[in-house]
C-alpha cells in the first residue's frame, strides 16, 4: 500500500522549500544539467528575506537551523525576544552566502594558532572518515568555515598520511544537491517535532513489551559511542535485535576466524619487514581492503630495487585482474572456485593442511616456486587471502602463515575494531526471517539500503513491506527510503560529531567542519532520540562518551589534543597472539556447470553507496579504465569462444535470475568465468547514479554471495556504449614504461637510460634560461605506484576539475589533469601491466608555449609552465602539440553544474580558477600551494621554504608516496636525490622537451626459475590490448 | 551671362596610330601642355606627351622598407624589452621566428603605397575634371581615343590650336570648356 | 607549347594547327566591351542565376546557423576532443586558403611571365580568391574556444594587462599572412577594376548604376599619364603578391610543419602545400569558368585554349603534389624514427586508411587522365576531373590534420575523430558564403577585364608594327 504511496511521491516533482539549499529537480541527467546554463530550471536559490520571512516554510527553516530553538518554539513558551533571535540570527545566516555556518561547538584547528578564521587562509582540521573496514583519518582544508578539501592525515599510524579514492570524494557527498534535504513521512516533508509525536506512541508501546517487536538494522559500527548507545538501548529494550549488515566488507574472513580461533579476529598485515608476499585472491592494494593505506606504503617501501636481494618478491593468484595483480611478478589468473585447490596444493608443500592437490603445468611450477620462495623466507613472507575467498583459503591461508612463522612478523591477530563482529549474512537471514513472521512491529534501518544491496534469495523488501512501522535514516533517497514510512536525512561525517575506529583500532573523534547543510540527524541522534534524549546533540553524546573513558586528570586539554591530532592516545588495538581451537579445513563445495560468475565490489563506488558521487564514477576503473558504467569482464579466449566483442549486450542468467549487462574483454581475466562488479543500476537514486551500468545484486544469493559456477551467458545481439578513458593500452614498442628485473638493474642500473637517445643537455644554440630561486620539480616512482587512482580524485578536488559525464568521456574530452595510464605487455592471457601517472611534465623546453599564439602558456619564474586561464582563446594548439596529451579543454561549459548549484559552488577551493567554456587548462604542480608556501615564508622575514612544506594535492594523497615534489635547486631535497638516482628518466625526452617531471624505472624481481632471463618478450606487441575499441 | 573659360581643344581619333601620330606632331610643334586618352595603355604614348618617368616605384621601395622595418621593430619591443617572457626556453629575441611577420608587414606596406601613390599622383579620387564636358568624350572608355591641347600652354590660342588641329584626320575636333 | 612576347598578337592565321586562340576572331574595341558590360548592365535576370544564387543563399543562411548555434554553445558541438584538437574547422581554413591562391597567380605571376591568355580569366579568378580567402578567414577565429577575445587578442594590440601576442607562433604568423594576403588581394583586384568601372561609367544607362560606378572609378580619364603610372603601379602590385603567394601557404603549412607532431613536423609541407593550393586553385577556376563561359556565352573569350592551359598547370602541381607524398613516406621510411613510421603505416592501414586510399586515388591517380588531350579541350570532362580533385585536396587537408592528430606519441591518449552535423553544416555553409558571393560578382562586377582583352586585339595595336609582321 505505501508502495504506489511512495512512487506516487517519487514521481511528483518535489516542491520547492525555502530551504536554505533548495535544488530538487526533477532527476537530471548530468548531460542536461550541464545545459543548465542555457535553461535556467529550478527553483530560485535565495528569494528576498522578507518575503521568505512571511512563508510558512521560514518556520520549517528554523527548526532545521536551530533544533533547540526550534523545539522551545514549538513549546509555545517562545518570548518575543527569543523570536527576534532566532529570527536575526537565521537572516544573518540567510545573508551569509551559500549555507556556510560554523558548528555551534568549538572545534580545534589542527594548525596552532588562534582560532579565529584569517579571510584566505585555509585552516585545517583533523577528522576521521568513516567506512565498514575501518575509518580513514584525514585533515580538512577549511575556507572560511567550508570544507574544500581531503587531506590524510600523516600523524595516523594506520594509514601514514595515505587516503584513498572515496575519502578523496567524500567531500563531494558532503555539498551533492541530491542528498536527502528532509525528513519526508510518505515522500511528503516533515519537521523532526512531528516525527518525534509519530515515533513517541510506538516507542512507548515497544518499551512496555520489552521491545520485542523492535528491531534494529545498522551498517558496520566502529563507532565506540553509537556502541555504547546501542548498549544503553538494548538495556532500555531488552528484547529489541540489533542487527548489522554490510553488502561487501569482510566477506569470508569472519567465519574463517569463527572456525579457527572460535572468535571473530581481524588480521592486519606488516609488509615492512616482508620479502616474499603470496596472494591467493588478495588484492590488498585495493582501496576498501583492510589496512589499504598501510599495506600499500609499506609494499612500496618494500618494492625498492636499492634493497637488492631484499627486494619484496610477489606470487599473485587471482580471478580477475586487480592492482594487486599487475603489481606481481608472477601472476597466475585462475577462477575464483580454483583458487582453493591451488591453496590446498601451496599448503601441502609449505607442510600443513590435509592431502595435496595434484596440479598440471603453469599452476604446478607456479606453486612450487612459491612455497619454495615461502619457505627459504619464513617470518619474512606472508600469504594474503581474499575476502571473498572461501573459508577453506581462509583458513589454509591462516595455518600456512602460522607455518611460515609470519603470525606476530607479517601477519597481526587483532581483536576487531568492530562493536558487533557478526557474520552479516546470517544477522540479515535472521531480521528477514523475524519480519516473515510478524515479529517485527518497528524496524529502524540507520544508513543502509538493504532493499538494494541484500541478497536477493532473501527477499528483502517482501518481508519488510510486511513491518508496521518502518523508519530509515540516510543521506540519501534510496531504495530503502522509498519504501519506510519515515526517511530521516542523515548527516556526513563532515556536519555531524561522532567517532570511529581506523582498522589498526585507534580511534578518532568526528569533528565537524560545517553546521549539517540540511539539519540533518546523525545516527548518533537518532539512537538518543530512541534512548528518549531527543535533545542530546551529537557533540554532547560523543563527549559524555569520552568523559567516561578518560582516566587522566584534565579531560579538557585531553579533549584539545584528542581533537587536534585526529586521534586518541592508546586506543590503537593491541596485537593478539591466539591458539587455533579448529584447523579443519571445510571440503571444497561441490560446484557444478562450466561458467562461472564472480561478484566484486566496485573499484570506485564501493557496495554503490557512491554510486551518487560523481568524481568517483568517472575515476576510470584500475586496469579497464572505465568510467560511468559496470561491465561484465570476460577473457578474451571466452569472449572468442562465445563470440562476444566488447561492449555486446549479454544477458547473464544464474540460479534462474536474469540481468542484462555489457561485456568488457579485459586481457588477463581467467578464462569461462564473468566478473561482475557491484554497485550500479540504481533507479530514482540521484541525478547522477540513476540509470548507470546493471545491478548485479539481482544475482546475487546469500548461499553464493562472491562466486559460483552455473553462469548462463547469452548475446542480446544489442550493444551498450561504455567510456572508458583508456582505449588502447598497448605500448606498440615504444620505451614509454621502461621496465628490467632485479637481475639486470643490478647488472646494469643505468639500464633506463639505454633504451633512447636523449640529445646531451649542452645540445643547444642558445643558454638554458636560470632559475636562481627555486625551481620545482617532480618525481613518480613507478615501481611505488600501484595504479589506485587516489591522486587522480585528489588532483580534481584540488584543482576544481569539472566532471564530464558519460558522452563526454566517451568523445573523449575527460578532464582529469592528472591520469594513470595502464599499459599491458606480452600475452593476452596473462599480460604484465604497468601504472604510469600522467600529469604535466612542465617541460623546459614546452612545445605548447612555442605555438600559442597570444602567450597563454608561459614559463614562471620558478620554471613552472604556468597556464594563464583568463588569457587563453581556445585554440587548442597547444594540446595538438602536446606530445604528453595532458592538456585538457573546456568544449562546452562543464561547469555548468557548479554555477547552477550554491553547494557545488561552496565546494570549489577559493584558490583555484573555476574555468568556463572555451578555455584550456593543466596540471601546474598545485601552483596555489606554492603560492601559500612563499607568502607565508615572505610573512615570517623570508625564511627558506623547508623541503617538503610544499606538498601537490596528488603528493599528499598517495597512499604509497609514489609522487615527490620539491626544489631541484637544493640538493638535499629528496626530488633533487630522486633525480640522481639511476632509475630516473624522462618520458619521451627524445623529443628534448626536457620534462622536470621524471620517473623512477620499473625493477621488476621474478623468480628465475619461473622467468628465465632469455624467455622475457621485450615490450610483446598485444593487439588485442585495444579490446577491440578500433583505436 | 558669359560662356565659360575655355579648357583646351580636344581631338578625337577612331584608332590608336592616328592619336599617336597627332601626339607626337602636337608634341613636336611645342606644345607641351597636352594629354592623351585611351580607352587601354598604349606604351608609345606617356613619352609621345613627353612624360617619361615616374616615382610609383621609389614610393614603393620606402614604403616595404618602413613596413619591414617597423614589422620587425614591433616584435623585438614587444618581446625583449615590453613584456619578456620565457616561451619554451626560447631566447628573447627569437629573430628567426620574427622573419615571417617582417615579410608580410613588408609586403603589405609596399603594396598599399603602390596603391596610393598611384591614385595620389593620379589626382585620383577627383570629383570632377572638365574634359568629360565633352559629351563624346564617354567614348573614350570605350573604342575612342583624344588628344587634348590644354589653354593652359603657354602657346595656346584658340584659332590656331583648331586649325592645328584639323590638320590630323580626327573624327571631330571640339573645345572643351571648364 | 608556344608562348613569349610575341604570342601578344595571335590571331587565327598565326596559330599552330589546331591550337585554338586566346580571342576568337572578329572581335572590334567596341564589341568587346559591348559584350562584357551586357552581362552586367543590359543582360535581365534569369530564372538560371536565381534559382543558382538561392541555393547558395540557402546555404548561407545553414552558415548562419551553424556559427550562430556554435557562438551559443562552444566547439564542443563539433566532433573535435583530445588529442584531435583540430577538426574540420582547420581542414576548410587551409583548403579554402588553397583555392584562394590561383587568382593571384594568375593575375602577378602570369602577368610578370607575360602570359596574357590570362586577361580573360584573371578577374574572376582574383574575385574567386578575395570570396575564398573571406570563407578561410573567418575559421581561425570561429575555431578557437573563445572567439569574442580571439577577435583582438590575435592582433598585434595589447590588452589591459599589457600583454601581447607571441610572435612565435605560426597562429600568429597566419594572422599576418592571411591578412595581408586579403589585403594585397583587394588591392590588386580593385586596382585592376578601375578603367572598367569608368568604362561602366559611362556606359550604363541606369543614373544610379552611373553614379555608383562613377563613384568607384573615382575620376579615371584614361590619360597618358595615369595609364603610365597605373601600369608601373599594378606591375610592381603583381611583383609583390608574386612572393605574397607563394609565402601564404608556406606560411599556412608551418602551423603543422613548426610542430613536433609525427605527419605535421616535416620540412617538405612549404613547397608542396604551394603546389597542392595551385593545384585546387586551378580546379577551382575550372569549375567556375566552364560554366560561366557556358552559360554566359563567353566561349570566344575564355577559349578552349584557357581550359587547355588550366589543365596543364594543374598536371604539372599535381604531380608535385603526388612527389610530395612520395617523399613522406620516403622520409619516414628513411628517418629510421618509430613515430614517423607508425605514423606513415596508421595513415595507410590504420582506421583511417580508407581516407589516405581516397586521397590518392583523387588527387594523384584520377587526374592523370588530363595527359590526354581530348579530355583537356573536354569541358565538361575537365569539369569533373575538377571536382575531383577539389575533393581529393580537402581530403589531403583530412589526412595531414585529424589523422595524424588521432595517434600520436603515448597510445594512452590515442582517440578517433568523428565530425559531427555541426562540422558538417558549417563546411557546407561555407561553399554558400563563396558561391552567393560569386554570383552577385558576375551580375555587378565586369567578369572579364575589358581594359586588358581590348589589348588582345590585333587593332589595338599601333599600326607600323602590324605592317611590319604582313
Amino acid at each position: 500500500m505505501d508502495n504506489e504511496q511512495n512512487t506516487k511521491g517519487a514521481q511528483e516533482p518535489a516542491k520547492p522549500k525555502a530551504d536554505v539549499c533548495p535544488t530538487k529537480r526533477g532527476k537530471l541527467e548530468l548531460s542536461e544539467v550541464r545545459d543548465m546554463l542555457t535553461e535556467k530550471k529550478g527553483p530560485q536559490y535565495w528569494r528576498t528575506l522578507d518575503e521568505l520571512s512571511q512563508t510558512p516554510e521560514f518556520e520549517e527553516m528554523l527548526h532545521r537551523e536551530f533544533p533547540r530553538q526550534a523545539s522551545e518554539w514549538e513549546g509555545g513558551g517562545t518570548s518575543r525576544r527569543d523570536f527576534l533571535k532566532v529570527m536575526s540570527a537565521s537572516l544573518a545566516l540567510a545573508a551569509l552566502s551559500a549555507c556556510v555556518k560554523q558548528p555551534l561547538e568549538p572545534i580545534v584547528p589542527y594548525v596552532r594558532q588562534p582560532e579565529e578564521i584569517t579571510l584566505g587562509k585555509p585552516l585545517f582540521f583533523a577528522t576521521a572518515f568513516p567506512m565498514p573496514m575501518g575509518a580513514v583519518p584525514v585533515l580538512v582544508e577549511s575556507h572560511e568555515g567550508r570544507p574544500t578539501k581531503i587531506e590524510g592525515n600523516p600523524q595516523h599510524p594506520a594509514t601514514l598520511g595515505g587516503t584513498d579514492v572515496f575519502t578523496q570524494a567524500s567531500i563531494l557527498t558532503l555539498y551533492d544537491p541530491d542528498r536527502s534535504q528532509t525528513i519526508t513521512y510518505l515522500g511528503d516533508a516533515r519537521p523532526w517535532g512531528q516525527f518525534l509525536n509519530a515515533i513517541r506512541g510506538p516507542l512507548n508501546a515497544q518499551k512496555a513489551a520489552g521491545g520485542g517487536g523492535l528491531r534494529l538494522l545498522t551498517g558496520a559500527v566502529t563507532s565506540p559511542t553509537l556502541a555504547a548507545q546501542i548498549r544503553d538501548f538494548q538495556k532500555l529494550y531488552p528484547q529489541a535485535k540489533w542487527h548489522v549488515w554490510e553488502p561487501v566488507a569482510h566477506g569470508n574472513a569472519r567465519a574463517a576466524s569463527q572456525a579457527r580461533f572460535g572468535q571473530p579476529i581481524d588480521t592486519q598485515y606488516n609488509f615492512e619487514k616482508a620479502e616474499v608476499v603470496v596472494t591467493l585472491d588478495g588484492d590488498f592494494l585495493s582501496s576498501g581492503f583492510l589496512g589499504f593505506h598501510r599495506n600499500a606504503r609499506q609494499f612500496a617501501a618494500r618494492r625498492r630495487p636499492e634493497l637488492k636481494e631484499a627486494m619484496l618478491r610477489m606470487y599473485a593468484v587471482e580471478s580477475t585482474p586487480t592492482n594487486t595483480g599487475g603489481k606481481a611478478d608472477h601472476r597466475l589468473p585462475v577462477r575464483a572456485s580454483e583458487v582453493e585447490s591451488i591453496a590446498r596444493a601451496l599448503a601441502a608443500q609449505v607442510g600443513v593442511g590435509g592431502a595435496s592437490v595434484n596440479l598440471q603445468g603453469e599452476q604446478a611450477k607456479f606453486v612450487a616456486a612459491a612455497a619454495k620462495d615461502l619457505q627459504s623466507k619464513r617470518g619474512r613472507c606472508v600469504v594474503v587471502p581474499g575476502e571473498h575467498q572461501s573459508v577453506a583459503v581462509h583458513m589454509l591461508a591462516h595455518s600456512m602463515n602460522q607455518a611460515l612463522g609470519a603470525v606476530g612478523q607479517t601477519v597481526i591477530y587483532t581483536d576487531p575494531i568492530e562493536a558487533a563482529p557478526v557474520d552479516y549474512t546470517a544477522s540479515l537471514k535472521e531480521i528477514v526471517g523475524d519480519m516473515n513472521a510478524g515479529k517485527v512491529d518497528i524496524l529502524i534501518m540507520v544508513g543502509v539500503n538493504p532493499v538494494y544491496d541484500a541478497p536477493v534469495d532473501l527477499n528483502f523488501q517482501q518481508a519488510m513491506d510486511k513491518v508496521p512501522l518502518r523508519v530509515h535514516q540516510g543521506m540519501y533517497q534510496d531504495e530503502t527510503s522509498r519504501l519506510s514510512h519515515w526517511h530521516i536525512n542523515g548527516t556526513h561525517y563532515l556536519e555531524q560529531w561522532g567517532d570511529a575506529r581506523a582498522f589498526d583500532g585507534t580511534a578518532s573523534i568526528i569533528q565537524p567542519l560545517i553546521a549539517p547543510l540540511y539539519s540533518g540527524r546523525s545516527d548518533h541522534e537518532l539512537l538518543a532520540m530512541m534512548n528518549g534524549q531527543s535533545d542530546a546533540s551529537g557533540y554532547d553524546l560523543v563527549r559524555k562518551y569520552w568523559q567516561t573513558q578518560h582516566t587522566g586528570l584534565d579531560f579538557e586539554s585531553w579533549w584539545r589534543r584528542s581533537l587536534h591530532d585526529g586521534l586518541i592516545e592508546g586506543t590503537t588495538s593491541a596485537p593478539k597472539t591466539i591458539a587455533a581451537k579448529g584447523t579443519a579445513i571445510p571440503a571444497a563445495p561441490q560446484s557444478s556447470g562450466s561458467m562461472e560468475i564472480m561478484f566484486r565490489r566496485d573499484h570506485t563506488i564501493y557496495d554503490g553507496r557512491f554510486a551518487q558521487n560523481a568524481w568517483l564514477q568517472e575515476t576510470p576503473k584500475p586496469m579497464t579504465q572505465l568510467t560511468w558504467d559496470n561491465a561484465v569482464l570476460l577473457s578474451i579466449a571466452t569472449g572468442k569462444k562465445l563470440d562476444i566483442k566488447t561492449e555486446d549486450l549479454v544477458e547473464l542468467e544464474y540460479q534462474g535470475r536474469k540481468v542484462k549487462g555489457a561485456v568488457w574483454l579485459t586481457p588477463g581475466h581467467p578464462d569461462n568465468a564473468a566478473t561482475v562488479y557491484l554497485g550500479y543500476g540504481r533507479d530514482n537514486s540521484g541525478r547522477v547514479a540513476s540509470g548507470l551500468g546493471f545491478n548485479a545484486y539481482k544475482l546475487r544469493r546469500s548461499d553464493a554471495p562472491w562466486f559460483d559456477r552455473g553462469l548462463k551467458l547469452t548475446k542480446t545481439g544489442e550493444t551498450y556504449e561504455l567510456a572508458c578513458t583508456q582505449g588502447h593500452q598497448n605500448m606498440e614498442g615504444r620505451a614509454l614504461v621502461r621496465a628490467a628485473t632485479l637481475e639486470e638493474f643490478i647488472k646494469n642500473p643505468g639500464f633506463a637510460h639505454e633504451m633512447v637517445e636523449a640529445p646531451a643537455p649542452g645540445l643547444t644554440m642558445y643558454a638554458a634560461y636560470q632559475y636562481k630561486d627555486h625551481k620545482w620539480g617532480m618525481t613518480i616512482d613507478m615501481n611505488s605506484c600501484i595504479g589506485c587512482k587516489t591522486c587522480v580524485v585528489a588532483c580534481q578536488s584540488e584543482n576544481n576539475i569539472p566532471v564530464v559525464g558519460k558522452t563526454e568521456v566517451k568523445r573523449g574530452r575527460h578532464m582529469h589533469w592528472l591520469r594513470i595510464d595502464t599499459y599491458h605487455e606480452g600475452t593476452a592471457e596473462n599480460p604484465k601491466s604497468y601504472f604510469q601517472p600522467v600529469p604535466c611534465m612542465q617541460c623546459e623546453n614546452a612545445p605548447c608555449e612555442v605555438v600559442c599564439p597570444v602567450g597563454a602558456t608561459v614559463h614562471s619564474a620558478e620554471g613552472l609552465n604556468d597556464m594563464v586561464y583568463n588569457r587563453c582563446v581556445g585554440t587548442r594548439y597547444c594540446s595538438n602539440n602536446c606530445p604528453y596529451k595532458v592538456r585538457r579543454f573546456n568544449f562546452l561549459l562543464f561547469t555548468a553544474p557548479v554555477w547552477d548549484s550554491p553547494q557545488l559552488s561552496m565546494l570549489q577551493n577559493p584558490d583555484v580558477t573555476v574555468r568556463s567554456r572555451g578555455v584550456m587548462e593543466k596540471c601546474n604542480y598545485c601552483v596555489q600551494r606554492i603560492t601559500h608556501a612563499r607568502i607565508s615564508a615572505e610573512e615570517d622575514n623570508n625564511r627558506k621554504i623547508p623541503d617538503g612544506e610544499v606538498l601537490t594535492a596528488c603528493q599528499q594523497a598517495c597512499p604509497a608516496d609514489a609522487i615527490v615534489f620539491g626544489d631541484m635547486n637544493d640538493p638535499n631535497s629528496r626530488v633533487s636525490k630522486m633525480k640522481a638516482m639511476q632509475r630516473n628518466f624522462g618520458l619521451l625526452e627524445e623529443l628534448n622537451t626536457r620534462p622536470r617531471t621524471t620517473y623512477m624505472a620499473v625493477v621488476r624481481n621474478p623468480n628465475p626459475e619461473l622467468e628465465p632471463q632469455q624467455k622475457r618478450e621485450e615490450h610483446a606487441s598485444l593487439a588485442v590490448a585495444d579490446a577491440g575499441k578500433g583505436v | 551671362m558669359t560662356e565659360a573659360p575655355v579648357y583646351g581643344i580636344m581631338a578625337e581619333f577612331d584608332n590608336p596610330t592616328d592619336l599617336l601620330h597627332a601626339t607626337e606632331a602636337t608634341y613636336a610643334a611645342g606644345y607641351r601642355k597636352i594629354d592623351a586618352y585611351s580607352p587601354y595603355p598604349i606604351e608609345e604614348l606617356s613619352d609621345a606627351v613627353g612624360f617619361h618617368k615616374t616615382r610609383i616605384p621609389l614610393i614603393v621601395l620606402c614604403g616595404a622598407i618602413l613596413g619591414g622595418l617597423s614589422g620587425f621593430a614591433l616584435q623585438y619591443w614587444i618581446s625583449a624589452i615590453s613584456y619578456p617572457l620565457n616561451i619554451g626556453g626560447r631566447p628573447y629575441n627569437s629573430w628567426p621566428a620574427f622573419i615571417i611577420v617582417t615579410f608580410e608587414m613588408t609586403i603589405l606596406f609596399g603594396g598599399i603605397s603602390a596603391v596610393v601613390g598611384m591614385l595620389g599622383l593620379n589626382g585620383l579620387p577627383q570629383p570632377y575634371h572638365p574634359v568629360f564636358n565633352n559629351p563624346r568624350f564617354t567614348s573614350a572608355s570605350r573604342d575612342r581615343f583624344f588628344l587634348c591641347i590644354e589653354a593652359s600652354d603657354p602657346k595656346f590660342e584658340i584659332d590656331r590650336v583648331q586649325q592645328f588641329m584639323q590638320g590630323f584626320n580626327a573624327l571631330d575636333v571640339t573645345e572643351v570648356t571648364h | 607549347m608556344q608562348q613569349g612576347p610575341e604570342e601578344k598578337t595571335i590571331t587565327e592565321e598565326r596559330l599552330l594547327p589546331g591550337q585554338p586562340a586566346t580571342l576568337a576572331p572578329g572581335h572590334t574595341l567596341g564589341s568587346i566591351t559591348d559584350k562584357i558590360s551586357w552581362v552586367v548592365l543590359r543582360r535581365p535576370i534569369t530564372l538560371g542565376w536565381v534559382s543558382g544564387f538561392a541555393i547558395a543563399f540557402g546555404l548561407l543562411m545553414l552558415l548562419q546557423l551553424a556559427i550562430g548555434y556554435l557562438l551559443f554553445r562552444g566547439v564542443g558541438i563539433w566532433g573535435i576532443n583530445i588529442p584531435v584538437g583540430w577538426g574540420f574547422a582547420i581542414i576548410n581554413f587551409v583548403w579554402w586558403i588553397g583555392i584562394g591562391h590561383a587568382g593571384t597567380l594568375i593575375s602577378a605571376i602570369l602577368l610578370l611571365l607575360k602570359q596574357n591568355w590570362r586577361n580573360s580569366i584573371n578577374r574572376f579568378a582574383e574575385a574567386m580568391t578575395l570570396f575564398a580567402v573571406a570563407c578561410a578567414g573567418m575559421f581561425p577565429l570561429i575555431h578557437t574556444g573563445r572567439p569574442w577575445l580571439a577577435v583582438y587578442w590575435l592582433f598585434p594590440y595589447p590588452n589591459t594587462m599589457g600583454v601581447w601576442p607571441q610572435f612565435r607562433s605560426p597562429l600568429i604568423w597566419d594572422v599576418f599572412a592571411v591578412s595581408t594576403y586579403g589585403t594585397i588581394s583587394l588591392l590588386f583586384w580593385f586596382v585592376g577594376l578601375i578603367p572598367d568601372l569608368a568604362t561602366f561609367r559611362d556606359t550604363a544607362k541606369n543614373p544610379v548604376a552611373r553614379f555608383v560606378y562613377g563613384l568607384l572609378a573615382m575620376g579615371w580619364r584614361g590619360s597618358a599619364r595615369h595609364w603610365k603610372r597605373y601600369e608601373s603601379a599594378y606591375l610592381l602590385l603583381a611583383g609583390l603578391a608574386t612572393p605574397l603567394v607563394l609565402s601564404v601557404h608556406t606560411v599556412v603549412s608551418f602551423d603543422f610543419a613548426v610542430s613536433i607532431l609525427p605527419g605535421w613536423h616535416t620540412t617538405i609541407f612549404p613547397p608542396y602545400f604551394v603546389a597542392g593550393a595551385i593545384y585546387s586553385g586551378f580546379a577551382m577556376v575550372l569549375v567556375l569558368a566552364i560554366p560561366i563561359r557556358q552559360f554566359y556565352g563567353m566561349k570566344d573569350m575564355i577559349t578552349e585554349r584557357h581550359l587547355d592551359n588550366a589543365a596543364k598547370v594543374m598536371l604539372a602541381t599535381g604531380l608535385i603534389v603526388a612527389y610530395g607524398y612520395a617523399m613522406e613516406v620516403f622520409f619516414a621510411w628513411y628517418s629510421a624514427n618509430g613515430f614517423e613510421r607508425f605514423m606513415m603505416h596508421n595513415r595507410m592501414f590504420g582506421p583511417y586508411g580508407w581516407a589516405y586510399w581516397m586521397l590518392i586515388a583523387t588527387n594523384i591517380v584520377i587526374p592523370q587522365v588530363l595527359w590526354i588531350r581530348s579530355v583537356r579541350l573536354a569541358p565538361f570532362k575537365l569539369f569533373l576531373v575538377s571536382i575531383v580533385v577539389l575533393v581529393g585536396m580537402w581530403m589531403e587537408r583530412f589526412v595531414i590534420v585529424a589523422v595524424s592528430l588521432h595517434r600520436d606519441f603515448l597510445p594512452s591518449s590515442w582517440g578517433m575523430y568523428v565530425p559531427t552535423r555541426w562540422d558538417w553544416m558549417t563546411f557546407v555553409g561555407t561553399l554558400g558564403l563563396f558561391f552567393t558571393a560569386m554570383f552577385l560578382f558576375i551580375r555587378i562586377m565586369p567578369m572579364i577585364s575589358i581594359f586588358e582583352m581590348r589589348t588582345l586585339l590585333p587593332e589595338s595595336k599601333i599600326e607600323e608594327e602590324v605592317a611590319a609582321h604582313d
